[in-house]
């Protein structure tokens, strides 16, 4: 009996070198979606994901690049360095709150809170230094929030997305609504994250062509072209997901709700081993 | 053999002008009702659906669906069309096209309307 399963588990060990036969859940889902954009864009290299829809369509690519020579993110990143050093009313400072140094912030989130039984996103954790120096806390999709993001977005580019899944009961239980957010329809149109940025991706909706979910998260705080009509055209990733699920007319959930930290969870996760390059400009 | 020819499609033209003259009154009916159907299609508010189709006439179409071409041909039946418009939900359960009937997107005049449109399409 014992033979036996020292056996399996050597066969095991084997197929997770030779497979990458997941013993986590999730795992399996990286790998699949991975590969599926893989078959799906033969020409794109794997880390060039992280450039979203420029990823998959040449022909916009040029003029982005063009865009990224005097990025107009540039004086938003300065902007949000002497936020980030500016210090409160007690005289500490946002660094007081995080234990890594400021080029590694935001590789720390999304995580798995196992205490807390919650996920927490970078966001959440700035409004919680905040909160505990006694400040009022900033607005979660817009303004100075973007700003120090885009700040510790800018300090931790080329470092690689690295989501832990925390394998606990609870921590899957957030993992699983972030998936089942992802994939399942909704709205009066009836259509899914995946129906676009999945199935879809690489397709045209009208004119827009449809970005890989693979790379989505890497490069957010965004600027957006769209975004400047109503401010300085900054927003984070859950303002983004707000947009989204107005598009299939849902009603979208608050920023940094249960169902968007979710939802992001799941989301960054897929984008695992994929370099950091934000912040990032779109349409 | 060539002068009946000349003949033949003469009385052929004779016949489609008399034909195209008799017409009007009925063909105005259904234009207004297709104008109208082409309108709610191509409206974003309403049918949208050049986001996903290429049709006549509409620019800057999607690719997500099949040109919408040749309809007669492919839907002879316009109930069959009619159906994959209202509730495209029961040929494809997964299907991305939204379910303009059961959700209440168009009206099933508005539905109606459209069908005509696309039929002729
Ligand atoms: C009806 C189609 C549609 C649906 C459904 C949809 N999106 Fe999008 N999404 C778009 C379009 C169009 C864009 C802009 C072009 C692009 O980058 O894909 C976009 C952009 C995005 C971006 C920005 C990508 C970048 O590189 O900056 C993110 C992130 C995103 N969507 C996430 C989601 C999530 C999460 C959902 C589900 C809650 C969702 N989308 C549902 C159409 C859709
Ligand atoms: C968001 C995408 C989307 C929208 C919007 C959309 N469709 Fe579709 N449509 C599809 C897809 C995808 C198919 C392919 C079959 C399937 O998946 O159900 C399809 C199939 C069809 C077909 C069958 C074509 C064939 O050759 O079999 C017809 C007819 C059609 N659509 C008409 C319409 C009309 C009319 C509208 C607008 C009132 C519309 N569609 C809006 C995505 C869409």
């Amino acid at each position: 009996m014992k033979k036996i399963a020292v056996t399996i588990t050597t066969l095991c060990t084997l197929a997770v070198l030779m497979l990458g036969c997941a013993s986590n859940p999730a795992e399996k889902d990286l790998n699949n979606f991975r590969d599926y954009f893989a078959k799906r864009f033969p020409d794109t290299p794997m880390n060039d994901f992280k450039n979203g829809v420029y990823s998959v369509d040449k022909g916009s690519r040029e003029q982005w690049e063009s865009l990224e020579e005097f990025p107009p993110y540039e004086i938003i990143v300065d902007k949000g360095e002497t936020l980030f050093n500016t210090p409160f009313k007690n005289g500490k400072t946002y660094a007081s709150c995080f234990s890594s140094s400021v080029d590694s912030i935001k590789t720390n989130y999304p995580y798995f809170d196992k205490k807390r039984k919650e996920v927490v996103t970078l966001e959440m954790a700035l409004n919680e230094c905040r909160d505990a120096n006694g400040e009022k806390p900033l607005k979660y999709k817009t303004g100075a929030i973007t700003h120090i993001g885009a700040y510790l977005a800018f300090q931790a580019r080329g470092k690689t997305v690295n989501v832990k899944i925390d394998p606990s009961e609870e921590s899957m239980k957030w993992y699983n609504r972030g998936k089942q957010h992802f994939y399942a329809k909704r709205g009066q149109l009836n259509m899914s994250c995946a129906d676009c940025h999945y199935y879809n991706a690489g397709n045209r909706i009208r004119a827009d062509v449809l970005s890989p979910a693979l790379g989505h998260t890497t490069h957010f705080p965004v600027y957006r072209n769209k975004w400047t009509g109503s401010g300085d055209g900054m927003g984070t990733l859950h303002r983004r997901y707000g947009g989204c699920n107005k598009q299939v007319r849902a009603k979208p959930f608050k920023a940094q709700s249960e169902e968007y930290r979710a939802l992001e969870y799941f989301h960054t996760y897929m984008s695992n081993g994929l370099e950091m390059n934000g912040p990032g400009i779109r349409k | 053999m060539r002068h009946t020819a000349i003949t033949v499609s003469t009385a052929i033209a004779v016949v489609l002008g008399s034909l195209s003259l008799s017409i009007p009154s009925m063909s105005q009916a259904g234009s207004s009702t297709i104008d109208e159907g082409k309108k709610i299609a191509f409206d974003r508010k309403k049918g949208n659906c050049l986001a996903c189709h290429q049709i006549e006439g509409g620019s800057l179409p999607g690719n997500i669906g099949p040109p919408l071409i040749a309809m007669k041909a492919r839907f002879p039946d316009k109930e069959v069309l009619k159906a994959q418009i209202s509730n495209p939900q029961k040929n494809n359960p997964h299907t991305m096209m939204p379910p303009f009937g059961p959700h209440e997107i168009l009206s099933a005049s508005e539905i109606d309307k459209v069908v005509e449109f696309i039929h002729a399409l």
